[in-house]
């Protein structure tokens, strides 16, 4: 997994609530066996004008120039502010497969669905929970200033502002140190082996019903 | 000290290693498997060169993009290519590592939230997970079940493990019993509604109480499919006979002796009489009516003899902007009645409501009737090839038939319209599925988000009526 530190760059404004999976990437894309190529495809149904298709190319689509990653003074941004309970629905972490693709290293918002704040971490996405008058304010600098940008940082558990505001937020420590360090979950996990194996001998004389379960018939 | 919640008990019975930093390993006793979320989780395994940590904890079978036409050519029938290849992709690992997989020919394919309980393969008091938030719907064993992401689908194959943080616990209490015509489903909804979508984030929530106990396994399957919806990962309900009788002689259940300890074991499934709880919503049973969502969220919702809300009276500025933008969606005006609301297609599927007692239920409604001629398709997509050969034992496709709906092959359809089972730009369906978001069952499609009973009657009159006039038989 990619480490995330510190993240400075331009802020998109995804002003609205409940933004659900299916607006972050429509079902059509997730055919693909792949875990990359999404980012065209993120949020597919506001930002074109068409229906798209897995494997088209995106390059002649009618835009919907209303869409905020389609307004120039967004490109290249990294950062997506957004409003509560974002990434609600689906489990599909396509949508942060899809955010990292497109170039979002970070989400900023006051709440989010919990299967998509945890797929966030998996992915090298850090999904940062700021108070809803502390998004208020950043919603609002981001639509005064044109090219407004942020720095994350996740050592220190900081968002800071062009004019050094300062916003501290919280993050689950073992999360912080796998984003801090780019760890692989799996490995961490495995080094508990004997733990695991431990608990399968005792389990299995108390509930033997658990395992040897589905064999094929 | 006080007692323990159900959530802690299955919680406490999981717990392979607390770590220190708060979070801790949690064992999984069952992985469901299809073809959408896993093959770049098998791609990760073989990357990582590592195996699965027990392949006997697996169970597998495509649903999503399944055709649920003429099956006759098989995977190779697959119209859509993308599709076919996420299909064939998933046959090849279950084929590499071993997996039971059902395969789209087998007689017991399905989506996978029927085809686990209908198997036996969930049990009261495993952990289950699926790399689908729908997950939910097998607490309603007693068992702690929830969605989950492709990487942890990939770390559950290799270290048969999660890394959970404990949720708090929300206790969804449902007073006395609700009234005909009035079913899980439409608790479900009720319960959203009142709580909002995200009303259930970061708990685990138990549905507990009168209306919830009368419910048969399959109401209380709908309900803890729709726990999602309310924003919890986990919903469950306590153990109880009604269970027990469910789970008895099912394929992979234990049997004989093994059967007799397992009952045993399963009686403690419940929470103490002083268990405490971090939240407790309570509704009265009497209360509830059939509902109707109107909007583009499940928690945009109301009864069938209410009407479409007026932007103009709410005053909470983000609310009204989401009504706005939902009626501008929905193409429906401020205070209409719902009973006006005009349908293009019904849907009667889905892991929420596709199971034997939910095609039983439309099929009473259904039967006799005819569907209106307005509409343009009315589907029936049975949840599994058993539940489509129970159907067809009990003459139910007939009697869909007759009446002018299509009876299908099972898998997901038109829940998501990931295979060729779709909604038109502006089509208005009633639905029996769990989703009601923009484009969720087709570009630019309407969703209503209803019961099997409420679908059929609907699909009679063309537009929603309140079915307990239909069951007491004066509907015109
Ligand atoms: S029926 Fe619908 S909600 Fe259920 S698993 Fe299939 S797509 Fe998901």
């Amino acid at each position: 997994m990619k480490a995330f530190t510190t993240l400075k760059g331009i802020v998109a404004p995804m002003d609205r609530a409940n933004v659900d999976t299916d607006m972050i990437i429509p079902k059509q894309f997730l055919k693909s066996i792949k875990r990359t190529g999404f980012g065209k495809n993120l949020f597919d149904e506001l930002r074109y004008l068409d229906e798209g298709q897995p494997d088209q190319d995106c390059a002649n689509r009618p835009l919907n120039e209303n869409f905020v990653l389609n307004q120039s003074r967004y490109q290249g941004s990294n950062i997506l502010l957004a409003r509560q309970n974002f990434g609600c629905g689906s489990s599909r972490e396509h949508a942060p497969w899809a955010l990292d693709d497109y170039g979002f290293r970070c989400v900023i918002a006051p709440s989010y669905a919990d299967i998509f704040f945890n797929n966030c971490f998996k992915n090298g996405i850090l999904p940062v929970i700021l108070s809803e008058s502390d998004v208020d304010l950043l919603f609002k600098e981001t639509f005064a200033t044109e090219g407004y940008q942020l720095e994350v940082r996740l050592a220190e558990q900081k968002v800071v502002t062009p004019d050094g505001k300062e916003f501290g937020f919280e993050v689950d420590a073992f999360r912080k140190h796998c984003l801090l360090n780019g760890l692989d979950d799996i490995g961490l996990t495995l080094e508990d082996a004997d733990a695991i194996k431990a608990y399968e001998v005792s389990r299995r004389q108390e509930a033997p019903w658990l395992f040897d379960a589905i064999q094929a018939s | 000290m006080s007692g323990k919640t159900l959530y802690d008990k299955l919680w406490d019975s999981h717990l392979v290693k607390q770590r220190d930093d708060g979070s801790a390993l949690i064992y999984i006793d069952r992985q469901l498997l299809h073809e959408v979320t896993s093959p770049q989780a098998f791609d990760g395994l073989r990357l990582a060169k590592r195996n699965p940590w027990r392949i006997d904890a697996n169970l597998a079978t495509p649903d999503h993009n399944v055709p649920t036409t003429d099956r006759s050519s098989g995977v190779d029938g697959i119209a859509d290519p993308v599709s076919r290849i996420q299909v064939k992709t998933l046959d090849e690992n279950c084929d590499e590592f071993g997996i039971v997989e059902f395969k789209m020919l087998d007689h017991r394919q399905g989506i996978v939230h029927v085809v686990g309980p209908e198997q036996g393969a969930t049990l009261p008091g495993m952990t289950v997970v699926c790399g689908d938030s729908h997950t939910s719907t097998h607490g309603a064993f007693g068992a702690l079940a929830h969605g989950i992401g492709t990487s942890e689908v990939e770390h559950v194959l290799a270290t048969q493990c999660l890394v959970q943080k404990k949720m708090k616990n929300m206790l969804i209490r449902v007073n006395g019993s609700v009234g005909p015509g009035v079913t899980a489903k439409d608790i479900v909804l009720a319960i959203i509604g009142k709580i909002g979508t995200a009303g259930g984030t970061g708990y685990a929530v138990e549905f507990a109480g009168q209306g919830i106990s009368d419910l048969s396994m399959e109401g209380r399957m709908t309900l803890c499919n729709m726990a999602i919806e309310a924003g919890a990962r986990a919903g469950m309900v306590a153990v109880d006979q009604t269970t027990i009788d469910y789970v008895k002689g099912r394929t992979y259940a234990p049997k004989g002796e093994l059967w007799e300890k397992a009952v045993a074991a399963w009686s403690d499934l419940h929470s103490d009489a002083d268990a405490k709880f971090d939240a407790i919503v309570e509704l009265n049973g009497a209360d509830i009516k059939p509902q109707v969502t109107w909007g583009t969220s499940p928690e945009m919702v109301t009864s069938v003899d209410g009407t479409v809300p007026n932007p103009a009276r709410e005053h909470d500025a983000v609310k009204k902007e989401a009504i706005e933008r939902a009626l501008v969606y929905m193409g429906l005006t401020p205070d209409m009645a719902i009973t006006d609301i005009k349908l293009d297609r019904v849907f009667i599927g889905s892991c929420t409501n596709s199971r034997i007692e939910d095609l039983r239920a439309a099929a009473e409604v259904v039967k006799g009737r005819k569907v209106a001629a307005t509409l343009k398709q009315a589907l029936v997509v049975p949840g599994s090839g058993l539940v489509k050969a129970q159907a067809e034992q009990e003459g139910l496709d007939k009697i869909f038939v007759e009446a002018g709906l299509e009876w299908r092959e099972p898998g997901c359809s038109m829940c998501l319209a990931m295979n060729a089972d779709k909604l038109g730009q502006g089509e208005h369906c009633a639905s029996t599925s769990n989703r009601n978001f923009e484009g969720r069952q087709g570009f630019g499609g309407r969703t209503h988000l209803v019961s099997p009973a409420m679908a059929a009657a609907a699909a009679i009159a063309g537009h929603f009526v309140d079915v307990r006039e239909f069951l007491s038989g004066d509907a015109n």
